[in-house]
């Protein structure tokens, strides 16, 4: 469970952090965190990305497979 | 000794600074922490300032920061028709923010404010009715200790979260914007002069994309859309770039930029115990057009006559610091609520309103709307003839206006 971030994509705007309902994302200057221990897998930083830098662990391994 | 101030303001952004300034210049020992190692970029703005703000703050137009006066607006509707607003004085200006946020760090200094940059406040903890601000600079951790804190740190903020207050918002409330600034841009094919607005659900779902000129030839070219859309706010901006080559064949991209817009999901309360929030951090943006430049700013200001109030109390209490929230609803956050209402209505528009709209009103209309020579009840009467036979646009248009 929990997402992961395409770091080539990421463009370090923080729009995740600022939605994320559990506050398990951190923006530290260019580098995002996330604590996927925490996370829900609500989808809303999927959503909320502006470039499509956030999937859900479990889709990735989906496509991986 | 040295590690201890008056106030501690997280983020040097406008509203940090601009607070920052206003609170040395009152005497308080003040100190800005931002995580960034250079004030200014990455940008997560259009750039665009309006005049009425410039009069408002007390800021006068530099050259070096106020790059490209702006002298109206161009709404295109779904269809391709233009409505162009134009006056023939210059209503705003569009800026280069890096530099505009330099020159307020330098004025907040200069009045003896501190400012750290490198420096990513990693935590916050009340001790005492004090609260220590734990900081990573480059490697090293340090400890400052104020009474006062103010979250000026942007809408991914998490200060206020430290200090207990949730801040974060609903999925609902936000736009996802995402811009390029590009450069050798057809100039025949949008209105140098004027703020470009695109609308029509296919091309920007509950939002508008935008043109903001910015020196000849090149433009803050952006979109802000729905954060609950399937598709990216970069798909949709990536689709009209190739849709209209006439403005975008020869063109490229200087920089790339992304952020989230709090578009009215306005914080309750601004404050808790030794804590202000100010700017995209409180939520403060406008709800139609998401521009917060100016409103983080005034907010800021507005929290530092609470911060000099508490200063010359010795409370820091949250039922003390409460005067900011009523202060600022008072002044800006209450005409903010009607303009969210106004942009719940304008979300009903269809593309087929639009078109109509576009149609339907003539440039002399534009011009009397745009040098507000029109009060709201002209405005409605003007509507109303136009729209005779578009009954459900009349309701909603006369809510809004
Ligand atoms: C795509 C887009 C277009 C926009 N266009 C316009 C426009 O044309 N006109 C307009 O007026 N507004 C516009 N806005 C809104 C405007 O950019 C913001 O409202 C404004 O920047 C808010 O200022 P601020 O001072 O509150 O926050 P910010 O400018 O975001 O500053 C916050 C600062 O806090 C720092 N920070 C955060 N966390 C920490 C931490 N833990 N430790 C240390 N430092 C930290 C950050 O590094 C940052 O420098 C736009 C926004 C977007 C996303
Ligand atoms: S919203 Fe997307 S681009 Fe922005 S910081 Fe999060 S992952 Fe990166
Ligand atoms: S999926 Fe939800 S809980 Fe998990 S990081 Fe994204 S916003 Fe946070």
């Amino acid at each position: 469970m929990g997402v992961k971030i395409d770091r080539t994509k990421c463009c370090y705007c923080g729009a995740c952090v600022s939605i994320c309902p559990v506050n398990c994302m951190e923006l530290k200057e260019t580098r995002l965190t996330v604590d996927n221990n925490t996370c829900i897998n609500c989808q809303a930083c999927v959503r909320m990305c502006p470039v499509g830098a956030i999937a859900l662990q479990k889709e990735l391994k989906a496509k991986e497979e | 000794m040295d590690n201890q101030y008056d106030l501690i303001i997280v983020g040097a952004g406008p509203s940090g600074l601009w607070a920052a300034e206003k609170a040395a210049s009152a005497k308080l020992k003040v100190l800005v922490l931002d995580r960034k190692q250079e004030i200014g970029p990455p940008k997560r703005c259009a750039e665009g300032l309006g005049l009425g703000w410039f009069k408002r703050l007390g800021l006068k137009p530099n050259k070096e920061w106020a790059v490209q006066p702006i002298y109206g607006a161009t709404l295109i509707a779904p269809s391709g028709k233009s409505i162009q607003m134009r006056t023939k004085k210059v209503a705003g200006y569009v800026l280069e923010r890096k530099v505009f946020e330099k020159h307020l760090a330098i004025a907040a200094a200069k009045k003896g404010a501190k400012i750290i940059v490198k420096a990513n406040v990693e935590n916050c903890e009340r001790k005492n009715g004090i609260v220590e601000v734990t900081v990573n600079e480059y490697t090293e951790i340090k400890k400052y200790t104020a009474p006062l804190i103010m979250a000026a740190d942007g809408v991914d903020s998490r200060v206020a979260r430290m200090l207990g207050k949730n801040t974060a918002n609903k999925p609902y409330d936000m736009d996802s914007g995402f811009q390029y600034e590009m450069t050798n841009l057809n100039t025949k094919h949008y209105e140098e002069k004027d703020l470009n607005m695109y609308f029509g659900t296919e091309i920007s779902p509950r939002g508008y994309l935008w043109i903001f000129p910015k020196r000849k030839a090149t433009a803050n070219v952006g979109i802000g859309i729905s954060a609950m859309q399937e598709k990216t706010a970069k798909h949709y901006l990536d689709k009209f770039i190739e849709a209209n080559p006439k403005i975008f064949e020869n063109a490229s991209i200087i920089e790339v930029n992304a952020g989230a817009i709090p578009v009215g999901g306005f914080l309750e309360d601004l404050t808790s115990d030794n804590l202000l929030v100010v700017g995209d951090a409180g939520h403060m943006t406008d709800p139609i057009h998401g521009g917060g430049i100016g409103i983080a700013m005034e907010g800021g200001a507005i929290a530092v006559e609470t911060a000099i109030k508490a200063h010359k109390a010795k409370n820091y209490s949250h039922e003390f610091l409460q005067q900011f929230t009523k202060e600022w609803f008072e002044r800006r956050g209450n005409q903010l609520k009607k303009r969210l209402k106004a942009r719940l209505l304008l979300e009903k528009l269809s593309d087929a309103d639009f078109n109509y709209l576009a149609e339907s009103l003539t440039v002399e209309d534009c011009l009397k709307i745009a040098g507000g020579e029109m009060n709201g009840k002209e405005k409605i009467m003007l509507f109303g003839k136009k729209l005779m036979q578009r009954p459900g646009l009349i309701a909603i248009l006369s809510k809004y206006l």
